[in-house]
């Protein structure tokens, strides 16, 4: 064997000096984990990233699985998924584990965001990293619709039909577009098929790479806090954040007691109430998808009824699509929407402290009135609060810059 | 690139030239490449086969009555009026488009009833306002609609209101009339979907 000046002592280290020579199993660690700081004042907050890609991890997994006895076919695929949920072993199991996954997603893809609307966390220079966790909510909601019509129960179907049917709404070549996505003169085998596709293949893919660009630009600009101020303006000798705690061991070990707690609900779920009494898997679902017959009462599931409540307060339609997507569009803006000097509202006025906690609370009255028949009370309800839903956004450049702030400490803070 | 490594006598205007040039052919070539699996979305050879039109026979429908067929995987409504409901029609008030205007339908079906016999009313059962299928409520005054329901169609999604023209009412999500499909009367109880009553030579 020639000696190379790195290999005169040829035992030193052993596999593991072999493999980081070969592989930069240390490096990675160092730079991404063990060398990366996180502030030390993460609170309950900062659990939901992690657990969002855990709940990501929990969906391929048991997407796999369900792949492997599911048939993606007009003739075949209810009666697939009845199989799956009779007489697959486990079957089941892995079926709902998919299903109250995909709601768990959202529950736990919502309070991410609001912690990210709570603590500034899309204020510069985190912009870029706020717009991949939007794209990655688009890309989620694109994933969870086309999951949806897979068992081609009659909610997948109707469902399909009234998504679909969206975009029909664009001006001139919308009838156009619709049957090129659907490859049928109405939703049909060909829609399934294609659905299937990317909602195993594309969309996953898509996702996988937009959490890493997520991750990228985490690590660029380094995790905000409770507080709203920038760690990296206090540095030690070593040039480590005075205020940050590395990455590994604490907030992983910090993080894993959170999955417990949080398979604790999930596994709840699963076990006790896997259809959520109708809200995670609507009870038409489990009759066959029929095209001469419309479910009574069409509502998307839980995590889409604030905007389709929004679509249905217009009496326009195409209105109607437009105000839905400005509602998820105006989002992408925030961070030039807030004038506020300072990021967290710890230390913002009253008027931004009453615009989140309104927002907020429209979000929740509006998913809820999705859910319910458009008539009477609901509508007119709908319509003041998609009004204070907009509001939020609209105003957000008058009542940040309006209001008196708190100066925020120099040092992070704790709270109980 | 550092200046030493590009001999004196490089011409960096044709280089940059020839890359630019390289750079857009393959551009082109990429772009054309994605034809095919565009394309590939639009509906088979088969699906277009299975459009074909359709034939109703329509001898054993009553007035009043109505059946669905499916056409191009969408149920088709047809309905025969009674007199009573046709002679309402002229006269229903808080139409969004009572004249057709801004609605679809062929250009033989753009009149009061919206159909070529007044009696024959052929329609998309699905809601101009996102596609859910349009419930029947011909009785007047349904107690469900109000006493000044002239009989119609709700659809349950969205709570759409249309006439027995399949005209949508002021205050619907919906803002264009029902579509009307082609059609035409091949006998007097023969209706064909998906031929045009005028040029009978193809499918709108």
């Amino acid at each position: 064997m020639a000696a190379s000046p790195d290999s005169v002592t040829p035992n030193k280290g052993g596999f593991r000096t072999w493999l980081n020579k070969r592989l930069p199993v240390d490096e990675f660690m160092e730079s991404q984990l063990t060398g990366y700081f996180a502030p030390k004042n993460f609170n309950i907050w900062y659990f939901f990233g992690s657990l969002a890609l855990m709940v990501f991890v929990i969906q391929i997994l048991s997407g796999i699985f369900l792949t492997m006895h599911y048939k993606p076919s007009e003739a075949m695929a209810f009666d697939s998924v009845e199989y799956i949920m009779r007489e697959v072993e486990w079957g089941w199991l892995i079926r709902y584990m998919h299903s109250t996954g995909a709601s768990f997603f959202f529950i736990v893809v919502y309070l991410h965001m609001f912690r990210a609307l709570m603590y500034g966390s899309y204020r510069e220079p985190r912009e870029l990293l706020w717009i991949f966790g939007m794209l990655l909510y688009l890309a989620l909601m694109a994933e969870a619709f086309m999951g949806y019509v897979l068992p081609w129960g009659n909610m997948s179907y109707w469902g399909a039909q009234v998504i679909v049917n969206l975009f029909g709404t664009i001006p001139a070549i919308g009838p156009a577009i619709v049957e090129w996505i659907r490859g049928d003169y109405g939703i049909a085998d060909s829609t399934l098929n294609r659905f299937f596709a990317l909602h195993v293949i594309a969309v996953p893919f898509a996702i996988a790479f937009l959490v890493l660009m997520h991750l990228v630009a985490l690590r660029q600009t380094g995790s905000n806090n409770p507080d709203g101020i920038e760690i990296k303006a206090k540095l030690n000798e070593q040039g480590k954040p005075v205020d940050g705690i590395p990455f590994h061991p604490y907030y992983t070990v910090k993080d894993v007691v959170g999955v417990g707690v949080f398979l604790l609900f999930f596994c709840g779920v699963l076990f006790f109430v896997p259809t959520f009494g109708g809200l995670f898997l609507e009870k038409p679902n489990f009759e066959p998808a029929n095209a001469l017959s419309t479910p009574d009462h069409i509502a998307p599931v839980w995590y889409f009824t604030a905007f389709y409540a929004m679509l249905r307060a217009v009496p326009d339609q195409q209105m109607g699509a437009l105000l839905m997507l400005l509602a998820i569009v105006v989002l992408f803006f925030l961070p030039w929407l807030d004038k506020s000097p300072v990021k967290s509202i710890r230390y913002k006025g009253w008027m931004s402290k009453l615009a989140l906690t309104l927002f907020a609370i429209s979000f929740v009255v509006l998913s809820y009135l999705g859910l319910q028949p458009a008539e009477g009370i609901y509508v007119v309800l709908t319509r003041i609060f998609t009004a204070l839903y907009f509001a939020f956004f609209i105003l957000m450049p008058v009542y940040t810059k309006l209001e008196t702030c708190q100066a925020p400490p120099e040092r992070v803070t704790y709270h109980a | 690139m550092s200046d030493d490594t590009v001999s004196a006598d490089a011409d960096n205007s044709r280089r940059k030239f020839l890359t630019m040039a390289t750079a857009a052919t393959a551009a082109v070539g990429g772009a054309f490449t994605l034809v095919p699996f565009i394309a590939s979305w639009k509906p088979s050879e088969r699906a277009r086969a299975l459009g074909a039109p359709l034939e109703i026979d329509l001898s054993k429908l009553e007035p009043g009555q109505m059946i669905t067929q499916s056409w191009r995987k969408q149920p088709i409504y047809v309905v025969r009026r009674t007199p009573e409901s046709v002679a309402k029609l002229e006269s229903i008030p808080d139409l969004k488009d009572p004249q057709s205007e801004a609605s679809t339908q062929p250009a033989y079906a753009q009149n009061a009833m919206r159909s070529i016999k007044p009696d024959f009313l052929v329609l998309y059962a699905a809601c101009t306002h996102l596609g859910c299928l349009p419930k029947q409520y011909f009785t007047q005054a349904d107690p469900a609609m109000g006493d000044d329901w002239p009989g119609g169609f709700f659809c349950p999604c969205h709570g759409s209101k249309f006439d027995l023209a399949g005209r949508v009412f002021n205050g619907s999500p919906a803002s264009a009339n029902l579509v009307v499909p082609p059609h035409k009367f091949a006998s007097d109880t023969q209706l064909v979907i998906g031929l045009d009553a005028d040029a009978s030579e193809g499918v709108a």
